[in-house]
């Protein structure tokens, strides 16, 4: 297999991966303008929700392709329990104050996370390695993938489509927009807003713990792994502008694909390459490369 | 008959020594001693590392403080003195930790600092203490930089440093296949993983100049994600693969190359792959050749002070002590050796040749003031002291930096558990160089072993 074909294979998983990490954050930034420094730890949260999940579940001789389904509930059950917690608990009573604030609240809430989870699950590192190697793996000339990478980015299409067709399709996708185009004029026309923030934040969370459920079982779930994700969902969703769908997903795929060129290419710049093309973006479109023009208020 | 005499001494001392502990002891006279202990409490590498080198603190000094230790560390404390750690994050980065560093020192009032995994932060940390003047003994990080291109006289470092671990790595790996042809690498970008691909890239050069490098892989540390990596190390039909990656991202490297097959034709060496045979189980292929960087864990040799070490750590932790607790025991050890021969020879001087008058009061006066910073220095600069990874010797780095021989061994997995077979031992002037000569230079010249 020539190595052009590796590059893009190689680019097109880690592209889907990122969009997965990234997706929730950009969300809760389009919906309510905030920068949720702590989608890092509710991705972490998400990791060792799975290792504890799946791990129960194996643990009780249930059938392995089950683990699946934990790693998904895991999500599910960390989003429902510390979206509504930190957007009622915390980030409501700091709505309407300048964004560096909601930023240093997320920080908080980040740096807590980071401790309670120590507190949770100590400093081991834990696996659930199963899941990974359950499905085979695939040749593509004379390189093996395992299956799960293909799952993983048949599920980022999934996440993608799903996503947009809410957005652009249902009543509920309107109602949104019309809160991310203008808070105060949608709250007039009767809109619960208050409702809005809590289901997206909810929603943003549980996006940001499916990512962490679904790398579960490619690593070592261990302190540390939400500080190393946040800056990489941070460079993918500002390439493509904060708050933009198919930024995040056009940004995803230009980190992967410049990473796993790098990679195979010239490994020396791969640590550099992908802030240097997060430069390079900025330096020509400031508000990233699908940045929604802003409406002037008056 | 000048050595017996010199023993009798030693002996006649150190009967006083523990005499006088024991009339400390009941006047109440003896003050504590306060060792200040950093290592990672958080991020990454506090669980592989950090969390151990703490346990193991604990351990020893709860042991020390109590004389349970095996001969010859059987005296409480150091000396007689009762021990009292005070613990810190290493976290944080170089800047926090000189600061840490300072405070330790002026605020918490410490009288030694034992200390750091992290290369940079031993790097940073070895001209503030000479600044200050604090006996600090840095207990596990690598970087041979330490001693190679800076002197200290309050700094010491009680564990070889890593050029040992990339030296043998290559020696090993051409005793079981000389006919490799090419090789290459996935190491973390950082100090250590760069210092050990180029220390072992150049020990290749030397051992097998025919061989060729195919890749040389520098993931981020913590990057999590190998895919291209891996696609990249399947392309280049490396006859070997050689990683310094450890923790989660060692973890995360074998969980995702094992099933893409990745070491079916590449022979695996990872440098420090010891710690985790037991986590990683069938992800560790048979045959891959492991280091523990020195002869610690399944490489220690057996004696007593090993099988206490593992008694006293498995009593925190459930499982068996991996490196940093072996490295944590050096320094602890160490430490202990110096202050005690320090405080021997001050005993000593403190009786006059020939006095019948004074002797006790003299005596007291001196053990409770315990030897100076100097004396130590003096005492340790040039120590050979046993420990449970066997016997160091502070020979470089003008007596400040210890070596030790180190091993290798391929794993074989046996009834479902992983062990290592083919285990070979080389002495420490085999894969280290001597004083006043760097890393590179000799691995250049040829690794000659000091004559």
């Amino acid at each position: 297999m020539n190595q052009f074909l590796a590059i893009v294979i190689d680019g097109v998983i880690y592209s889907s991966w990122l969009f997965i990490i990234a997706v929730g954050l950009t969300l809760i930034y389009g919906v309510m303008k905030i920068l949720n420094v702590a989608h890092g730890s509710l991705y972490a949260l998400g990791a060792y929700a799975a290792t504890a999940f799946g791990g129960y579940w194996l643990a009780q001789g249930y059938p392995p392709m089950g683990s699946y389904g934990m790693l998904v509930l895991a999500a599910i059950f960390v989003g429902l329990v510390a979206g509504p917690l930190i957007e009622r608990g915390l980030l409501r009573l700091v709505y309407g104050k300048e964004e560096v604030v909601l930023v240093l609240v997320t920080y908080a809430v980040f740096l807590i996370l980071e401790d309670l989870t120590k507190l949770a699950f100590g400093v081991d590192p834990l696996s659930i390695p199963e899941p990974y190697g359950l499905l085979g793996s695939f040749e593509i000339g004379e390189l093996m993938y395992p299956t799960y990478s293909l799952v993983l980015v048949l599920l980022s299409g999934f996440v993608a489509i799903a996503l947009t067709l809410i957005l652009g399709r249902t009543r509920q996708g309107k109602v949104l927009q019309a809160v991310i185009h203008d808070r105060e004029m949608a709250a007039g026309v009767g809109i619960n807003v208050s409702r809005v923030y809590l289901i997206t934040f909810t929603v943003g969370v549980m996006l940001a713990a499916l990512g962490g459920a679904l790398t579960a079982p490619t690593i070592s779930v261990q302190p540390g792994i939400a500080a190393e994700v946040i800056v990489l969902a941070f460079a993918v969703v500002v390439i493509g502008g904060l708050g933009s769908l198919g930024g995040a997903a056009l940004g995803a795929v230009i980190v992967g694909m410049v990473r796993a060129w790098a990679v195979h290419k010239w490994p020396e710049v791969e640590l550099f390459s992908v802030y240097a093309v997060m430069a390079l973006v900025l330096i020509m479109r400031p508000k990233g490369l699908f940045a929604a023009p802003e409406a002037r208020k008056i | 008959m000048g050595k017996t005499i010199m023993r009798a001494a030693a002996g006649l001392a150190l009967a006083a020594l523990t005499a006088y502990a024991g009339i400390a002891d009941a006047q109440g006279k003896r003050e504590t001693i306060r060792i200040g202990f950093v290592t990672f409490l958080s991020g990454p590498a506090a669980g592989p590392f950090g969390v151990p080198a703490k346990l193991a603190a604990e351990a020893i000094v709860e042991q020390l403080n109590a004389g349970r230790a095996p001969a010859p560390y059987d005296t409480k404390g150091f000396g007689g003195a009762p021990l009292e750690l005070v613990v810190i994050d290493e976290a944080g980065g170089t800047t926090k930790q000189v600061s840490e560093f300072r405070n330790l020192v002026s605020r918490q009032n410490v009288d030694f600092v034992i200390g750091y995994i992290s290369s940079g932060d031993c790097l940073a940390i070895a001209p503030v203490a000479e600044e200050l003047k604090k006996i600090t003994i840095l207990f596990d990080c690598g970087t041979p930089r330490a001693f190679e291109e800076a002197s200290y006289k309050y700094v010491f470092r009680t564990r070889p440093h890593a050029t040992m671990d990339a030296v043998a790595a290559a020696k090993y790996l051409l005793e079981l296949k000389p006919a490799i042809k090419t090789y290459g690498g996935i190491n973390q970008n950082y100090a250590w993983g760069q210092d050990s691909w180029n220390d072992f890239d150049l020990a290749m050069k030397v051992l097998k100049p025919d061989a060729t490098v195919t890749t040389s892989q520098m993931p981020k540390f913590g990057a999590g994600q190998y895919g291209a990596e891996i696609s990249a190390l399947l392309q280049s039909g490396s006859d070997v693969i050689h990683s310094s990656l450890w923790g989660g991202d060692l973890e995360a490297l074998m969980m995702q190359s094992v099933p893409r097959g990745l070491f079916r034709k590449s022979q695996l060496i990872l440098v420090a792959g010891e710690p985790y045979l037991h986590r990683l189980g069938a992800n560790m292929p048979d045959g891959t050749i492991v280091g523990a960087r020195g002869t610690h864990g399944v490489f220690a040799p057996e004696s007593g002070l090993n099988a206490w070490l593992k008694t006293i750590y498995k009593a925190k932790a459930d499982h068996d002590p991996n490196y940093p607790a072996y490295s944590v025991a050096l320094a602890f050890l160490g430490l202990k050796s110096a202050f005690e021969k320090a405080k021997i020879e001050q005993l000593s001087k403190s009786i006059p040749m020939g006095a019948n008058k004074g002797v006790k009061e003299e005596m007291e006066k001196a053990y409770n003031l315990g030897p100076s910073d100097e004396q130590v220095i003096a005492a340790f600069e040039g120590l050979s002291f046993d420990s449970p990874s066997g016997r160091a010797t502070m020979s470089l780095g003008k007596g400040h930096q210890a070596v030790m021989g180190t091993a290798y061994g391929t794993t074989k997995l046996v009834n479902g558990k992983v062990t290592v077979t083919n285990i070979k031992r080389y002495p420490a002037e085999m894969v280290t160089p001597p004083d006043g000569v760097s890393s590179p230079e000799w691995i250049k010249g040829g690794m000659k072993p000091k004559k």
